[in-house]
């Protein structure tokens, strides 16, 4: 898109955010354009050309702009920039750093920067002198925030490259000039540790995206038990309002095994953001004892930001973990909620006068969903390294009704299902996952099914098939009982809904707010299946239906305790012994 | 209100709906207020040289040739401490036969709070009411409604609550309240001694109904002067945002606009979100706390009004009569405060979390035992023993006519317990059980 001059536009009309302008030269699709209001420029992009008429989102209040009023587009799309400096930050959906922002209210036309360019980096070269090297190739690498950040070959150079000159190990800015390449007609480019790529093209620069294989663990036990997510895999989340999506995906982002987490904030409550900017800095990361802010990015486009850029932050978001993946990280997205940014589309489909789809929103809905969550996945780098992101968004179904637009189209994009249940959630039985609709596609995957068997242990997955027919005989049962009255049923029915009742209360709930329930791991959670199926397995003896609900609430209570004990401390075990003790009782 | 002299005057209209106008028009800028007729109108589309305007007292009786004269402004509101005491109507202007407002102008309908600028919400609200308190507690900065069905009486427990919050002003934000609830506010605060710190914006059914778009913004507005400049903890009170969405509707239906669900506009969320996001809790103290309320329709829930209600606000608290005892009560099913966590057992008691699970679990198991009663099946001891706690528990504790702080909410719910069952059945951390169980 190399034009020698800016195109310019004037304002021909106004409808909300979006803005008619007439122009007088070429202008792409989706190309940035800035509209001139008398104290600042509005930043938008192009969503349709008809003639000389170009039809512009814009990225903030329209409020007080005039017919006239000047536009200049910049010859590029929207972009991000990248480079080292963005663990930590707090963006905004178009990446300005809200904290360099001044003033307590955020200021329309307030652009900032992403990086901080005056702050020195530890550079260590990786790539030497003669080396051939295309968009993507390490040149270096810099330490942020404990993970190696890579500095690479721009994604936009295409071709190969030779390295004319790398600097030496020190300590440099961001704008110093790291390398010197050139080209096979042996122009030199000199190339720095900052790149920009623009965020609704997805970044390529790995060789192959094989099936994703390998688990990540959540620490959530419902996920990783039941329906476990994998590295570069991709799930969602619907639910009805207040049934936990957002504790959830905050629990996950904690506990997660990622190198990186990026969390979207997309047209939700700002006091959820505030909540990651006070804990995030005080609590630890299990696995590398750093905070876990230094792992964090967050992009947050809370409700009462404009709404174009909400669509904005997810691609924004999408683009910096793309970005992390090519230096050979796992990184772990969340988009809450992808709902709002499907809205946003509609309002503007609406106001361009589209043709709309079911319930208003655009025809090519799912089309777009599905290109979002095609962009994430497990890769080898060109250099045989390897990277992931692994996507979860949640997603709003309007009146807590999954047969709605935004909740299909996911359903054909992403492999893992967790579907929320308001009656779980009413009764407090959080996570409030449904343990029977809810699904992983990767437990089919002979790739996936061989690895959690070598990692776990062998029988693993017929232990998890059985907990999901308890679950299921158990509501079968509950179904019965509730018809024909406790009196009305055999004692097997009591049986299989108690043991259940048992896995539910053991395996599924989990107390996000409690320090030591909040995080599973897989050992522990092993363990603890394993000691429930036991459970299940053996014959106690109950004279009456109440004699065994009386049985099965203590062993419950008993194991709930083990759950919030330190893993293997005294108290779990003390716990454990007296289980084994009621057990026993009544196995004689 | 004002015109000036100088302003052009535009006296060709050239298409009319029922909300809106249409005329050839220049320089004039989005958002921008004008007087059409002697009446108020805003900017919502310009093309080219036409102007499309929303007339917020609707169209009837505005001629071809009326005057437009544009003021060259978006709504805006005179904020000062003189506000403090005083009615006023959707434009701004007091209602009160009271004088003019001096003070600063500030637009409505404001940027929004950088998210890294504020703080977590933090200080409990004691209302007095134990469904509130106990069960679902409130804290400043928290944007929260009441859902209930029209016939429940909302008006009354909000104005309660406001006048006990102890809030440093009381902002109401009246949509479409009935001349009575107008009065009876109006009565209330004064009786209670509290007019000087009451501030209100009031749309009555007398009213034309799209004027009620402006109340919230104009209440928030309002808010964020005390809470940001004064530093002041300040309560808003806005009802009924039922009415407000109804508004919404009418005038999208009209600009032709394709409605989604339940005939509502696509942009509802974002249109409730923009005002419910101005509760805020800014470090220095100061804070909006939004306490709205929602009218359903039958207790639906999935009506589009009150789902994305629910979608914005942090918890919604829900009224409901309770026929078994004869009184109206926040039903604690569906009820729900997501900032509770922040401050129960921390800034109230240190067993308020396991009391109010337990007695929750309780009244679910009576509910249950209420379904096999209805379903023609014996009950056991237990269910008996569940169906009269709850019934106590509605009366001593759900009720809405109830003024106790929470260590006496607290007290009387282990007294429930002792009255009802044995300790195992409670199922209450150990430590707690052997400290107020007496
Ligand atoms: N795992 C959990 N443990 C304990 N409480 C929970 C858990 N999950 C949710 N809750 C409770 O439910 C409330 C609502 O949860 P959350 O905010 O995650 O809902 P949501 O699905 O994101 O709702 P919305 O769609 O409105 O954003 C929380 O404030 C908390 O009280
Ligand atoms: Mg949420």
């Amino acid at each position: 898109m190399e034009r020698k001059n800016k195109t310019t536009g004037t304002v021909a009309g106004i409808i909300a955010n979006l803005v008619i302008v007439k122009v007088d030269g070429p202008v792409a699709q989706n190309e940035i354009g800035f509209i001139y209001h008398p104290e600042n420029k509005l930043m938008a992009e192009v969503i349709k050309i008809t003639g000389d008429n170009v039809f512009v989102q814009v990225f903030e209040s329209t409020r007080g702009l005039k017919i006239g009023a000047k536009v200049e587009f910049e010859n590029h799309l929207l972009e991000v920039t990248l480079g080292p400096g963005i663990l930590s930050r707090n963006y905004d959906g178009l990446q300005n750093d809200l904290d360099k922002m001044e003033g307590v209210f955020l200021k329309r036309g307030d652009y900032t920067d992403p990086l901080d360019r005056e702050k020195k980096w530890d550079w260590t070269p990786i790539a030497k002198k003669g080396d051939k090297v295309s968009a993507g190739s390490w040149l270096g690498e810099v330490p942020e925030n404990g993970n190696p950040h890579r500095i690479m070959v721009p994604f936009k150079m295409e071709g190969v490259y030779t390295v004319k000159n790398i600097v030496e190990a020190g300590s440099y800015i961001v704008d110093d000039v790291i390398a010197t390449v050139s080209d096979a007609e042996g122009n030199d480019i000199q190339l720095t540790m900052v790149q920009k790529w623009p965020v609704k093209v997805a970044i390529k620069a790995y060789d192959n995206k094989p099936r994703p294989f390998k688990l990540l663990e959540t620490g959530i036990r419902t996920m990783d038990t039941l329906n476990p997510i994998v590295e570069g895999g991709t799930g969602f989340i619907p639910g009805p309002f207040g049934t936990g999506k957002t504790v959830l995906q905050h629990a996950i982002s904690k506990y997660a095994e990622a190198d990186i987490v990026i969390i979207a904030a997309c047209g939700e409550r700002a006091n959820e953001v505030v909540e990651i900017f006070t804990e995030f800095p005080e609590l630890e990361d299990p696995r590398t004892g750093r905070k876990l802010i230094e792992r964090t990015i967050i992009i947050a486009n809370t409700s009462n930001m404009p709404v174009a850029a909400r669509e904005a932050s997810v691609y924004t978001a999408m683009t910096l973990g793309e970005y992390y993946r090519s230096m050979g990280l796992k990184v772990l997205l969340m988009a809450d909620s992808t709902s709002r940014w499907a809205q946003a589309l509609r309002e503007m489909s609406n106001r361009l006068e589209e043709l709309p789809g079911p319930d208003a929103f655009p025809m090519d809905l799912t089309a777009i969903i599905s290109s979002f969550y095609a962009r994430a996945g497990f890769v080898y780098l060109n250099n045989g390294e390897s990277g992931s992101i692994t996507f979860i968004g949640t997603v709003s179904p309007a009146g807590g009704n999954l047969k709605e637009p935004v909740t299909e189209s996911t359903r054909k994009a992403a492999r893992c299902f967790y579907g929320l249940n308001q009656d779980r959630a009413d009764s407090k039985r959080y996570p409030a996952i449904d343990p029977i609709d809810s699904y992983s596609k990767y437990l089919e995957y002979p790739e996936v099914q061989s690895y959690l068997l070598e990692r776990i242990g062998e029988g693993w997955l017929d232990k998890v098939a059985k907990t999901k027919t308890l679950l299921l005989r158990g509501r079968e049962a509950m179904e019965q009982i509730n018809i024909l009255g406790d009196d009305g049923v055999p004692m097997e029915f009591h049986e299989r809904f108690w043991n259940s009742e048992l896995i539910d209360a053991v395996i599924l709930q989990q107390d996000s707010f409690d320090d030591v329930d909040a995080n599973c791991p897989m050992p522990r959670q092993k363990y603890m299946l394993e000691k429930v199926l036991d459970i299940t397995d053996k014959k106690f003896t109950f004279e009456t239906f109440e004699d065994l609900s009386g049985f099965f609430k203590r062993i419950i209570n008993h194991l709930k305790q083990m759950n919030y004990a330190e893993w293997d401390s005294d108290k779990f075990r003390n716990y454990e012994a007296e289980l084994e003790d009621m057990m026993k009782e009544r196995l004689n | 209100m004002e015109t000036q002299a100088f302003q052009k005057i535009y006296t060709k209209i050239s298409n009319l709906t029922k909300a809106t106008i249409m005329l050839k028009a220049t320089d004039v800028g989005y958002d921008e207020m004008a007087l059409v007729h002697g009446r108020i109108g805003q900017v919502v589309k310009i093309m080219g040289d036409n102007v499309v305007l929303q007339i917020f007292g609707g169209t009837e009786g505005i001629p071809t040739n009326a005057e437009v004269v544009f003021l060259g402004r978006p709504p805006q509101l005179k904020v000062s401490d003189q506000l403090a005491g005083r009615f006023f109507n959707a434009f701004g202007d007091p209602i009160d036969g009271g004088p003019e407002v001096e003070g600063k102008i500030v637009d409505t309908g404001g940027p929004s709070v950088n998210p890294v600028r504020r703080a977590q919400p933090s200080q409990l609200i004691a209302t007095g009411i134990a469904g509130i308190d106990l069960n679902n507690s409130l804290v400043t900065g928290q944007k929260i409604p009441f859902f209930a069905d029209p016939d429940q009486p909302y008006n009354q427990v909000m104005a309660n609550v406001a006048l006990r919050a102890e809030a440093d002003k009381i902002i109401l934000g009246g949509m479409g309240l009935s001349n009575d609830d107008y009065l009876y506010f109006k009565n209330v605060f004064d009786n209670a001694g509290a007019l000087d710190r009451i501030v209100s914006f009031v749309n009555t059914t007398e009213d034309p109904p799209v004027e009620r778009l402006l109340i919230p913004d104009m209440a928030l507005t309002a808010a964020e002067y005390f809470a940001h400049e004064k530093q002041e903890k300040v309560l808003v009170l806005l009802t009924d945002m039922t009415l407000f969405a109804d508004a919404l509707s009418i005038v999208s239906n009209r600009m032709d606009q394709i409605p989604s669900k339940d005939s509502m506009p696509g942009s509802l969320y974002s249109d409730l979100a923009r005002i419910y996001e101005k509760a805020v809790q800014f470090p220095h103290g100061g804070s909006i706390t939004i306490i709205a309320v929602t009218t359903l329709n039958g207790g639906d829930i999935t009506h589009a009004i009150p789902d994305n209600t629910g979608y914005i606000t942090e918890g919604q608290l829900f009224l409901r009569m309770d026929s078994d005892v004869g009184k109206v009560i926040v039903d604690p099913f569906r009820s729900l405060s997501r900032l509770k966590q922040l401050v129960i057992g921390t800034q109230t008691r240190e067993d308020h979390p396991q009391v109010m699970n337990a007695a929750i679990r309780l009244y679910a198991d009576a509910a249950n035992a209420k379904t096999k009663q209805d379903n023609g099946f014996d009950l056991t001891d237990y269910d008996e023993r569940t169906i009269k706690f709850a019934k106590e528990y509605a009366v001593q504790l759900l009720a809405v006519d109830l003024n106790i702080d929470t260590v006496e909410m607290l007290d009387r719910t282990w007294q429930l317990f002792k009255d009802n069952f044995s300790r195992e059945e409670v199922v209450v951390r150990q430590e707690f059980v052997d400290k107020y169980w007496k």
